[in-house]
């Protein structure tokens, strides 16, 4: 079976900072990835540079067996590539439903027949639970709402690779139960790209899970595998040997 | 277009109505006031297409305006074509110069965006004066009254005449007023919003934000110089001071006033504007000074203009 996404050498230098550096990575069809790491490993340039927001430095990625490395961002986007964003970035000042909206009518091929639209929009906001709330302006949603508002927009797109940059950052735990429903719903139709701090949402989530250091891949495993992995565990927390090897 | 859109088509209507009424009760010289800013608001209406729903400002307007203008004007004056292949080539001038501009200008954003505009503007305009032995510069062309005419179909409507005039200023404002409308309504409309709101985001969506821009920009100077082409052919002037900074800077402050993003915000302000001048000229010399404050109290109490206002506090329809 051949990977749906895959990077060779992928690498994203910004001036002497190896944000991204090297990376060989691949997903299979229909599974739910996490890349976890600390802060600064990188983990969004290299989702950026998988959607197009950033360009590469070196390196090649293949999506669904096609050479997208110099596709701009839109076309990635068309070829079934959604991204949502880690600091939420609804269109404040538009409705949910115009919000919606505009992935739904970029999708539909099969005319712009209104009816479409707008059964498009509401099968999207009731997959996360917004139906009620499609005529309030996105601005004035909780924070928790807004994320469910971006997640949306994504499936909207009705993407083929769905990437989530932390999206459960900032929500409550009931609503975070209900977040990983979603996700388990989506990944029967989709392969999701999971960044994510949240380790029990990670170890619930996640068919493997890889770890990224210093723009680099640390180790790649299935969750128990990676909680079971010592230079993960020294990445993350560091060791009481650190002080004494280093010196 | 998940609301009705009855009250928005009954409004435009209205207005449209209302102004076709007022061409019977107005005074001679209001008459032809409300012909010129009819013009003048479908120049208005063309600038906020790219500025109020795009979210593009330009600072170079004057000279997709200039385009119509001379588009259809030199070709009238030396070449002696008729009002409407007249008013083709004022059209395509605009649409043919917005094109190349866009494709230049919209490599930049922001700030360069509007010095870029501008600058091109400025070329347009000194263009003009280095052209002067068929421009005759700030002197202008003058068009003939027998030359502002239209043959349909044995009749002739004279263009010079004020009723015939103000109709078909009323005309083009209608038929851009819908143009509008429907653009705004349509998913080109929503997608150059959504690039006013978040233009990265946009693309994230799939959506190809440069090439709506450069249609944004092209369905602008046609519009523009639509307005140009009407204003020599009804009121019969072109000069070099209609492509001057002052006419990139008077569609902007137009649109603000009336409403940055609402499809009657150019009438409302571009009416605003023109009757502030007017009255205050007529009793002080100072005339710019008292309109400049009355723009500074727009800008402090309704900065989203005066219709933008009266949509964000009772009527959240308006388009």
């Amino acid at each position: 079976m051949t990977p749906l996404l895959t990077t060779m050498g992928l690498s994203r230098h910004y001036g002497g900072l190896m944000a991204v550096d090297r990376v060989d990575f691949s997903v299979m069809q229909g599974e739910i990835r996490a890349i976890i790491g600390p802060n600064g490993a990188g983990k969004t340039t290299f989702v950026g540079l998988i959607c197009g927001r950033v360009q590469p430095t070196e390196g090649m990625i293949v999506f669904d067996g096609n050479d997208i490395t110099n596709l701009p961002s839109y076309q990635r986007a068309r070829l079934g590539i959604a991204y949502t964003f880690q600091i939420t970035s609804v269109f404040a000042n538009l409705t949910a439903y115009d919000n919606v909206a505009l992935p739904v009518l970029r999708t539909l091929t099969d005319g712009r027949a209104r009816g479409a639209v707008h059964a498009g929009v509401m099968a999207a906001l009731e997959r996360v639970g917004l139906v009620g709330r499609e005529n309030m302006i996105a601005g004035t949603l909780s924070y928790g709402h807004q994320r469910l508002l971006e997640v949306a927009m994504g499936l909207a797109l009705k993407p083929r690779l769905l990437i989530l940059d932390e999206p459960t950052q900032g929500l409550s735990d009931g609503e975070i139960d209900n977040f990983i429903g979603l996700v388990r719903e989506i990944a029967r139709d989709a392969t999701v790209l999971l960044i994510e701090h949240n380790m029990p949402v990670v170890m619930e989530l996640a068919d493997r899970v890889t770890v990224m250091n210093a723009g680099r891949i640390l180790a790649e495993g299935t969750p128990v595998q990676i909680r079971a992995n010592a230079a993960v565990q020294h990445a993350y927390l560091g060791t009481p040997e650190e002080g004494a090897a280093d010196g | 277009m998940n609301e009705s859109p009855a009250k928005a088509i009954a409004l435009h209507a209205g207005v449209i109505a209302l102004l076709f009424g007022l061409n019977f009760v107005l005074p001679a010289y209001h008459h032809g006031v409300l012909a010129r800013v009819l013009v003048l608001t479908v120049f208005a209406m063309g600038y906020n297409l790219l500025f109020g729903y795009a979210g593009l400002l330009s600072l170079g307007h004057a000279m997709f305006f200039a385009a119509g203008l001379y588009g259809a004007g030199m070709t009238m004056y030396h070449l002696g074509w008729g009002v409407p292949a007249a008013f083709l080539a004022g059209l395509a001038a605009g649409a043919v110069l917005s094109l190349v501009i866009g494709l230049l200008a919209l490599r930049t954003k922001g700030v360069a965006f509007m010095i870029v505009t501008m600058m091109f503007a400025q070329v347009l305009y000194l263009l003009i004066y280095y052209f002067s032995v068929w421009t005759r510069g700030d002197e202008g062309l003058v068009i003939q009254q027998q030359a502002r005419a239209i043959e349909l179909g044995g009749t002739r409507l004279d263009l010079t005449d004020p009723t015939t005039r103000y109709m078909a200023a009323l005309f083009l404002f209608s038929v851009v007023l819908v143009i509008t409308l429907a653009i705004v309504r349509s998913s080109f409309g929503r997608v150059l919003v959504a690039i006013r709101e978040n233009e990265e985001r946009t693309k994230m969506l799939g959506y190809d934000t440069l090439a709506n821009k450069l249609a944004a920009m092209v369905a602008s100077g046609a519009i523009c110089a639509a307005a140009g082409a009407a204003y020599v052919i009804l009121f019969g002037y072109v000069g070099s001071t209609l492509a001057s900074v002052q006419y990139s800077i008077l569609p902007l402050l137009w649109v603000l006033l009336g409403g940055a993003s609402t499809t009657l915000g150019p009438l409302v302000g571009t009416l605003f504007m023109y009757y502030a001048v007017d009255v205050t000229s007529a009793h002080t010399s100072a005339y710019m000074l008292v309109v400049g404050v009355a723009l500074i109290l727009l800008v402090l109490y309704f900065p989203k203009g005066i219709l933008g206002t009266v949509r964000d506090r009772w009527a959240r329809w308006l388009p």
